[in-house]
């Protein structure tokens, strides 16, 4: 069972886009569940969501403490010691910032992608809903997920102009991200 | 997507979605409903489902929960089918409304997102909502997956309208937990429903055409026949339950235990006891403890009112001891709820089980696998004689 942990503020969509993961794993033919954990719905307060997927039935309905893989949103957290708790050797980080960081961002790091989604998603669908662009580079970067998967998925979640806008932002996700690999 | 549910079909939904496609897949006739975190988006999706003109429903958007249930209780009365959904204080706003439900003997069936109270100011899941009103008639069925939710639904309805029982049923899912949980869920047809929930006339106690008044009860002998048909009624829909959970498997392929399900406990010589969504994280601890040796079972308790004593009884009367996990607190007895039925379910069947109760999952506090480790590792204890502790606030410790 692969398990990926969320990082993002209320406004960002992360818990759209553990839903997104979910929706994406299943067209894939994967076992898959994944949910939010947040206090009372308020916009810019810390959101953490999950997401897991495996070739077996999944029964279990916790939180996650050992990410494989780390997804932040705000790019604030990436410096907060408890986003990087329990992550796991060889752990993937995707992370939306506008430079790539200088060091190494965790000891359990083996691959990082970085995307300017805050720019993409204001420039593509003129707020700071990160969510598709981010997924799109989870896909680049962690090589689970295709990216005709996440296109195929995403009418289910947006309409109309929503979804122009979130497509051109998913895409630009995926051929924008830059990716690191570390020893 | 289809207008109407023609096919069966796989969807990725929440849990509270599955609840409405429950509802909408049994084709209500009123729905009275009120938002509340976290069961809003029940709301927000029959809403929707009504305004796409996919469900053809009444649906009366009330200015609070007493009025949701009231407007559902009217209906019923009427002959609708009718379906409502609410959470923690939305729950206790409804109390007046909900109480009269099973007093009136009507088939409503309802989803309940188990969530904590307020004070603290706090969304988060707890089974402390639903415990508060486990002696008020109402038939409680608690579940572990979305798939479950639907389903329940689907079944709640055939044992609410069986001449029977004709007692409401609230359909009790975690919240967060279940009702934010994305997974993929098998939304059968309409077609399918109808076939295995026939729409057959309902019994009506009064409509427009048949005003009549329930206020006046004159004598003690009518009030007591009143409270032991109700009693009674509940009685056999423990029954109920097994027949209608059979039935529901021929259809649709899918089966929980009905009152509770044993989960690897032929062999078993200690036991767990728990109820709601942390089953299914009991299930991959049991599941782990079994490959180290131990032998443990789980018992998943699916039904809470009625109380199945009988299959309590029966799923347990080889282990040695039991671990109980109790995610809500019985104010004034030292416990929690599952512990406090045990104990009285157990007694003077001459099964003297040892047992601990581990009060978890208040306030969302996650009930993670270490956790039920634990407890399993302390019962195996306990079967070999060791000193224990009765009662353990996990989360304190």
């Amino acid at each position: 069972m692969i398990e990926i942990r969320l990082h993002g503020r209320g406004g960002q969509g992360a818990a759209s886009a553990s839903g997104m993961l979910v929706s994406a794993f299943t067209e894939e033919g994967k076992y898959t569940c994944g949910f939010p954990m947040f206090g009372f719905e308020r916009r810019g307060a810390p959101v953490t969501t999950f997401a897991r997927f495996s070739d077996k039935p999944i029964t279990e309905k916790t939180m996650i403490y050992t990410p494989n893989c780390l997804v932040v949103l705000d790019s604030a957290q990436l410096s907060f010691p408890n986003v990087y708790a329990g992550f796991q050797e060889n752990g993937i980080l995707v992370a939306n910032s506008n430079r790539l960081p200088e060091s190494k961002p965790h000891e359990n790091c083996k691959k990082l992608g970085v995307v300017d989604a805050t720019s993409i998603a204001i420039e593509e669908i003129g707020i700071a809903a990160i969510n598709t662009c981010i997924l799109g580079a989870f896909a680049a970067t962690t090589g689970w997920l295709q990216l005709d998967t996440l296109v195929n998925i995403l009418p289910v979640y947006f309409k109309g102009k929503m979804l122009d806008t979130n497509m051109r932002s998913l895409e630009r996700g995926y051929h924008e991200t830059q990716i690191v690999e570390y020893e | 997507m289809d207008m109407v549910q023609n096919t069966e079909k796989v969807e990725v939904v929440s849990g509270n979605k599955s609840a409405a496609y429950g509802a909408y897949v049994c084709s209500p006739d009123v729905i009275g409903i009120y938002p509340i975190t976290p069961q809003t988006s029940v709301v927000e999706d029959l809403t929707q489902f009504i305004a796409d003109g996919r469900l053809d429903a009444e649906i009366v958007e009330a200015e609070g929960e007493i009025s949701a249930m009231a407007s559902v209780i009217g209906a019923s009365a009427g002959g609708a089918r009718t379906f409502s959904s609410t959470s923690s204080m939305g729950l206790f706003f409804m109390f007046d409304s909900y109480i009269m439900a099973p007093l009136y003997r009507l088939p409503i069936v309802m989803v309940n997102s188990n969530r904590e109270l307020l004070p603290p100011n706090t969304v988060a899941c707890s089974h402390q909502d639903i415990m508060e009103v486990i002696e008020t008639g109402w038939i409680h069925i608690h579940v572990e997956n979305c798939q479950e939710i639907l389903d329940a639904i689907i079944m709640a309805y055939r044992i609410a309208e069986d001449p029977e029982i004709l007692l409401p049923v609230d359909v009790c899912y975690d919240g967060f937990y279940l009702s934010y949980l994305r997974e993929p869920v098998n939304i059968p047809s309409i077609e399918a429903v109808n076939n295995f929930l026939p729409t057959q006339d309902r019994p009506t106690l009064g409509g427009p055409n048949n005003v009549f008044s329930c206020i006046y009860c004159g004598a003690d002998q009518e009030m007591a026949e009143l409270r032991y048909r109700q009693q009674d009624a509940m009685e056999k829909s423990k029954e109920k339950l097994e027949q209608v959970e059979q039935e529901f498997a021929q259809h649709f392929g899918r089966s929980y235990g009905g009152q509770l399900e044993e989960y690897r406990m032929e062999d078993a010589e200690i036991a767990l006891f728990c109820m709601g969504s942390h089953a299914g994280t009991a299930r991959v601890v049991v599941d782990q403890k079994r490959e180290q040796g131990i032998k443990v079972g789980l018992v998943k308790l699916r039904m809470f009112r009625p109380f199945p004593q009988e299959r309590v009884l029966t799923a347990l009367k080889n282990v040695k001891a039991l671990g109980v996990i109790d995610r809500s607190v019985a104010f004034g007895w030292k416990g929690g709820h599952l512990y406090r039925e045990l104990r009285s379910a157990l007694y003077g069947h001459g099964l003297e089980i040892p047992m601990a109760d581990y009060i978890a999952g208040l306030g969302g506090h996650d009930i993670t696998i270490p956790l039920i480790e634990r407890v399993v590792d302390e019962t195996k204890g306990i079967a070999e004689g060791k000193q224990y502790q009765e009662i353990t606030w996990l989360a304190l410790e």
